[in-house]
């Protein structure tokens, strides 16, 4: 047992009994469904844009881009435009590949011991693929989600979820990004706990936000396929939140209610988690700057007039005093009188 | 010193920013002045006559497709015709003789909270309504 894994089971367990249970209390429908779901939104907005600015406000004295490849240097020499990209053209290219195919972590190696004390690096690829399907499958499943918050559903949303379900596994039809995320979700998990390396470092806050994640899965899917929820119903009260007229809909059921306060619960955490990679990403100086500080001239922003005294103002001030001392200086002072020819060296 | 105030690249992370959270309000910016009402599917006079359905009313909104999709495969694989439901009545699983035969107007019934979920039941891909096939 570890403690870490323990204390976010454990509240991730609360979080659902609050929930089952809370709404079957006096106005408990209009706390979880109407109350936290607007206050956690709000948090996540504020919290996010308040993160970011902090983020906006450090400094970044150094060029600091992590380079993969050559430079760009003399004509002769084939540089890697995308992995040490010179360009802002090439800073976006290599962003939305690693926002869009994690790129960086394609390169993912397991380092081991072999045969005793031989070091071996291995090519990994599950940890990409596995998160690759975590990320695609979360926001296919949240697109997806769109159609209890239009109305009408615009056609590409009706497109996707076609496309999600086109195996027409069962009634209602299998939604494979679902499956997908929660394949994904008990991977990660998993990866975790198994090796004992990845495991000697994770905190609750990297167990956490997997259990709430998975917890927001289960509870889609059960409600989906196996306890039934009144579809209409949910969207009648999804539209009064989102067209601003809140008001709670009877007999929606309480694993509708846990769902929505596991999202709830993610949102507010969000700002304040690990989660703000996704603002992160694009924040990062080893990612959104351009290798070109040899050919570009960037001044430390944290430069403050520093107040200087050049040499030859030195020597201005103190020319006299050092020919009397016979130090040598550059401009020689200017014979006054055809008297003193012996003062100078 | 670093000034705590002032913002790096303030044009890009306002943009970025913006980006957010319109992303975040979608929802409610995209559905302004509309006034989207739930759909109240239309019995039909046959239907309310019967008073009720295969199941309790409560079960067919929620699990009608799931018990289509049983009577489907029992039909199919079975061959068997005949659905006896828990108080004893008896039903011949058809959508097109039985489901349709009591909710006549699948565009006033069906269709509506269908396309209010945004569902396309394959179903209808090859069980024509007789009435929209003419
Ligand atoms: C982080 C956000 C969310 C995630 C990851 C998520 C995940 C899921 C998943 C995996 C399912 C299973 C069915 C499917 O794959 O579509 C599901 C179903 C469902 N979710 Fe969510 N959900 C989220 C947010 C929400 C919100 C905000 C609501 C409503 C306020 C909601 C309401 C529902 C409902 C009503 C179903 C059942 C759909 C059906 O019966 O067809 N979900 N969710």
């Amino acid at each position: 047992m570890n403690i870490s894994y323990m204390y976010s089971l454990i509240a991730v367990i609360v979080l659902f009994l609050l929930a089952y249970v809370g709404v079957n209390f006096p106005g408990g429908e209009v706390f979880f469904g109407i109350i936290i779901p607007y206050l956690a939104l709000i948090i996540f907005i504020l919290g996010f844009i308040n993160r970011v600015i902090d983020w906006a406000r450090s400094p970044v004295p150094f060029r600091i881009p992590t380079t993969c490849g050559q430079q760009k240097t003399l004509p002769w020499i084939k540089s890697a435009n995308i992995d040490n990209p010179t360009t802002t053209g090439g800073v976006v290219v290599r962003m939305i590949l690693e926002v869009v195919f994690l790129r960086s972590l394609f390169r993912n190696t397991k380092c081991e011991l072999k045969e005793g004390d031989k070091i071996s690096y291995e090519w990994e690829k599950w940890l990409w693929l596995f998160s690759l399907t975590f990320h695609w499958a979360f926001f296919t499943v949240l697109f997806r989600h769109l159609r209890l918050f239009t109305e009408p559903v615009p056609a590409c949303v009706e497109l996707l979820a076609k496309l999600d379900g086109f195996l027409q596994i069962g009634m209602p039809g299998l939604m494979l990004s679902g499956v997908a995320l929660l394949a994904a979700v008990t991977f990660l998990f998993l990866r975790r706990i198994l090796i004992p390396q990845v495991k000697y470092i994770s905190l609750g806050s990297d167990y956490f936000p997997l259990f709430l994640i998975f917890g927001i899965a289960f509870t889609g899917i059960l409600m989906r396929y196996f306890t039934k929820v009144d579809i209409v119903g949910v969207k009648e009260f999804t539209m009064s939140l989102v067209t601003l007229n809140p008001h709670v809909i009877k007999g929606i059921g309480g694993v509708f209610y846990v769902h929505l306060f596991f999202v709830s619960v993610l949102l507010a955490y969000f700002p304040f988690s690990k989660l703000m990679h996704l603002g992160g990403i694009f924040m990062s100086p080893t990612r959104n700057l351009a290798n070109n500080s040899r050919a570009k001239r960037h001044v430390n922003p944290w430069n403050y007039p520093v107040k200087i005294h050049t040499y030859d103002a030195y020597e201005d001030e103190f020319r006299e005093k050092m020919v009397e001392v016979g130090l040598p200086v550059e401009k020689m002072i200017a014979p006054e009188t055809p008297e003193e020819p012996e003062e100078k060296e | 010193m670093p000034n705590k105030k002032q913002m790096y690249d303030k044009g890009k992370v306002v943009i970025g920013l913006c980006i957010l959270v319109a992303l975040m309000t979608f929802p409610f910016w995209y559905n302004l002045g509309k006034a989207a009402p739930a759909p109240e599917p239309k019995l039909s006079e046959k239907a309310k006559a019967a008073k009720e359905c295969v199941m309790p009313k409560a079960y067919m909104t929620s699990g009608h497709m799931q018990l289509l999709n049983e009577w489907r495969d029992t039909v199919v694989r079975d061959a068997k015709r005949i659905y006896t439901n828990p108080s004893g009545k008896k039903f011949n699983m058809s959508l097109s003789n039985t489901c349709l035969d009591c909710h006549v107007e699948k565009a006033e019934f069906c269709d509506k909270c269908h396309n209010y979920a945004s569902v396309t039941p394959y179903c209808w891909d090859c069980h024509i309504d007789p009435k929209e096939a003419k």
